[in-house]
């Protein structure tokens, strides 16, 4: 098994092993570091707007420091506010890895791929290693590719949703056409819907809402490494054929060829 | 003598915009009627994902009080969904009490005898130091109504004070046109909340009987005009009890929920006040409203609207409090001091305050309770770009 054990995918240049990017609002503080251990994620996302050195609770006390931190641009509603807030990070120390999220509709928080394009483009260019969270369309994504994307952060369903692959046929055809990671973001619920992200050949899997809103947070977390470790696998072995359903036709089609 | 407008004339100098959103609302609520609805709509309701106008009237009649657990658990999983178990923090400041409205269920109304004052940019910088050093990051800034004592100028001010200690600033003061809303956004404030406090026209008439209160379509209109102006969100809320509580409580969700779809980008909040104690006029009280309607009421709303964004008011007991942080609200107050210019230990409160409080728990007290609950104290949201 030594190909599991050598797998490991590379962001900005820098190695991972862990495919599970694990989302850090909706928790209790408290209970990030342990989600974080049980989850074995290497990557944590942070909303730069929640991280405040001066408050009696800062998101940047709690995370374990061996984490590669990926601030997301949350709250902006267009290229220019997700520029400001990600060179704030930068600035912060926060490093130089950042999700652009560009999110103009508070109802459904669907990104905007047009100002995410954007938005890749100017931080790419100072820098960045930009995540580009995006609504799964082949031709946005190769815009943001040609932008200089580190990686394609396609969502599954609505953030928060736990509704899963709503968009897979969409998410699949960016893993086939598109040469950068693919990592599947917002609306997976269930480890199975994680594992078979990673089945379909998802470089890693980000979730948040499904492990914050378990009863046990950490043991749900283990759930989500473990699917997303078999999901790899599988994918990596190959799947095997699929039965069609019917019996295959009697008097082949192909039958006439004389060679 | 004064001159008594009808509560539908425009006074001099306010905005009138072009918009449908108050012919819709009025309609909608003029539509209503709570005691028609049954059990089973208020079911189907509840098995829907996404609800429309007529499951959200249901939820808010009398047919929805039997279903309150039922309502509780889908709302606590919404709020899970949309916030996690997230808490935000926040202190009002009041900074002026002066009052040129005759509400007559206000500690504030203009006839009312009670100690007026304002406080200068000296005080408001000091009271501000002293919210901040409590690590609070999200300040409002309250008036009463009086464009004379305390003007947009005089608050746009107040806000950039406020810009150097909190990376948060709401307003709840009077309406405002759309350009004074863009000068006060440039200032550096972000979110406007303006209570309709009824939208029964009739009710209104009576309850606001001078003053340029008495404008009922400029005060529906004025969520609109701040996004016009650029803010970043906008609040919501009546005072339940005043009016038909259940018709007025729908029409401010579909309020809300009209202006969300006509501005996308825009964050909507509710608040959810009841009628306190006040000191004269006591005989004006006939439609009360208790915890349990008070509860469905923001149940009702949490379905909803499942995204937007729920204070709980101090007017409630901190039991109450606690308990509906997991289920509907997202945000609390805390350090309150209603009063003017009470967080300055110094020098006494120089003015009196609008109501009673129930809730006189300090910072940390809160904190600690929302702990408790196993929810999460958030103090900062939002980052304003315009300033970076």
């Amino acid at each position: 098994m030594e190909t599991i054990k050598n797998d490991t995918f590379v962001l900005g240049g820098k190695e991972f092993h862990s495919r599970f990017i694990l989302g850090s609002g909706k928790f209790s503080q408290q209970l990030i570091r342990d989600v974080m251990e049980y989850g074995g994620s290497e990557i944590a996302t942070i909303a730069l707007r929640r991280a405040n050195a001066d408050s009696p609770e800062n998101i940047l006390d709690y995370l374990p420091k061996n984490l590669t931190l990926l601030p997301n641009t949350s709250g902006a509603r267009n290229a220019d506010e997700a520029v400001r807030i990600a060179r704030l990070s930068r600035a912060l120390g926060c490093g130089d890895f950042v999700k652009v999220e560009v999110i103009p509709d508070t109802k459904y928080l669907l990104p905007d791929n047009a100002e995410t394009i954007r938005a890749t483009e100017i931080l790419s260019k100072e820098g960045f290693h930009v995540l580009p969270y995006m609504y799964p369309d082949l031709i946005a994504a190769r815009r943001l590719a040609d932008a200089g994307a580190a990686a394609i952060m396609p969502l599954g369903a609505p953030i928060g949703s736990n509704k899963g692959l709503r968009t897979k046929d969409f998410i699949q055809i960016l893993i086939d056409e598109i040469d950068l990671p693919i990592i599947v973001d917002a609306g997976i619920g269930a480890p199975s819907q994680a594992c078979e992200a990673m089945e379909m050949g998802a470089a890693a899997v980000m979730a948040n809402t499904a492990v914050a809103t378990a009863d046990n947070c950490p043991m749900m977390a283990h759930a989500f490494k473990l699917a997303i470790e078999a999901g790899r696998a599988a994918y990596l072995a190959k799947l095997g054929r699929v039965l069609e359903s019917g019996a295959e036709a009697s008097s082949p089609l192909t039958g006439f060829l004389q060679d | 003598m004064r001159k008594i407008y009808d509560p539908m004339e425009y006074q001099p100098n306010m905005q009138q915009i072009d918009s449908d959103i108050f012919d819709h609302v009025i309609a909608a609520r003029t539509a209503y009627q709570p005691e028609q609805y049954t059990a089973k709509q208020v079911q189907a309701a509840l098995r829907k994902d996404v609800l429309s106008f007529e499951d959200f009237a249901a939820l808010l009649s009398p047919a929805a009080q039997p279903f309150l657990e039922q309502m509780a658990r889908r709302a606590k999983e919404e709020r899970e969904k949309h916030f996690g178990n997230n808490v935000l923090l926040f202190t009002p400041l009041y900074i002026s009490n002066y009052c040129e409205n005759q509400c007559i269920y206000c500690g504030f109304n203009c006839k009312n005898p009670i100690t007026r004052c304002k406080l200068n940019a000296a005080e408001i910088e000091a009271e501000m130091e002293n919210i901040a050093k409590t690590g609070m990051r999200e300040v409002l800034l309250l008036t009463g109504e009086s464009r004379s004592v305390s003007g947009p100028e005089y608050i746009a001010e107040a806000v950039r004070i406020a810009k150097k200690y909190f990376s948060t600033i709401g307003l709840e003061v009077y309406p405002m046109n759309a350009d004074e809303y863009a000068m006060l956004r440039e200032a550096g404030a972000d979110f406007v909340t303006v209570f309709q406090e009824t939208y029964d026209l009739q009710r209104y008439g009576e309850m606001h009987v001078a003053g340029a209160k008495r404008c009922f379509p400029y005060r529906v209109n004025a969520q609109e005009r701040a996004l016009m102006g650029g803010m970043r969100g906008v609040g919501f809320g009546v005072l339940l009890g005043l009016a038909d509580f259940r018709k007025d409580m729908f029409a401010a969700g579909v309020h809300a929920a009209l202006l969300q779809k006509k501005y996308p980008q825009g964050e909507m909040a509710l608040s959810f006040p009841r009628l306190r104690p006040y000191k004269n006029h006591e005989e004006t009280n006939p439609n009360d409203v208790h915890e349990t309607q008070l509860l469905q009421m923001m149940l009702a709303c949490r379905i909803f609207l499942p995204f937007a964004s729920f204070t709980i008011s101090t007017r409630e007991r901190a039991d109450f409090r606690d308990h509906v942080l997991p289920l509907a609200a997202t945000k609390i107050s805390a350090g309150v001091n209603v009063g003017i210019g009470g967080h300055n230990e110094e020098h006494q409160q120089k003015g009196d305050a609008q109501f009673e409080i129930s809730d006189p728990r300090s910072l940390e007290e809160i904190h600690n309770a929302i702990l408790a609950q196993g929810m999460q104290p958030v103090y900062t949201d939002y980052i304003n770009t315009n300033i970076l």
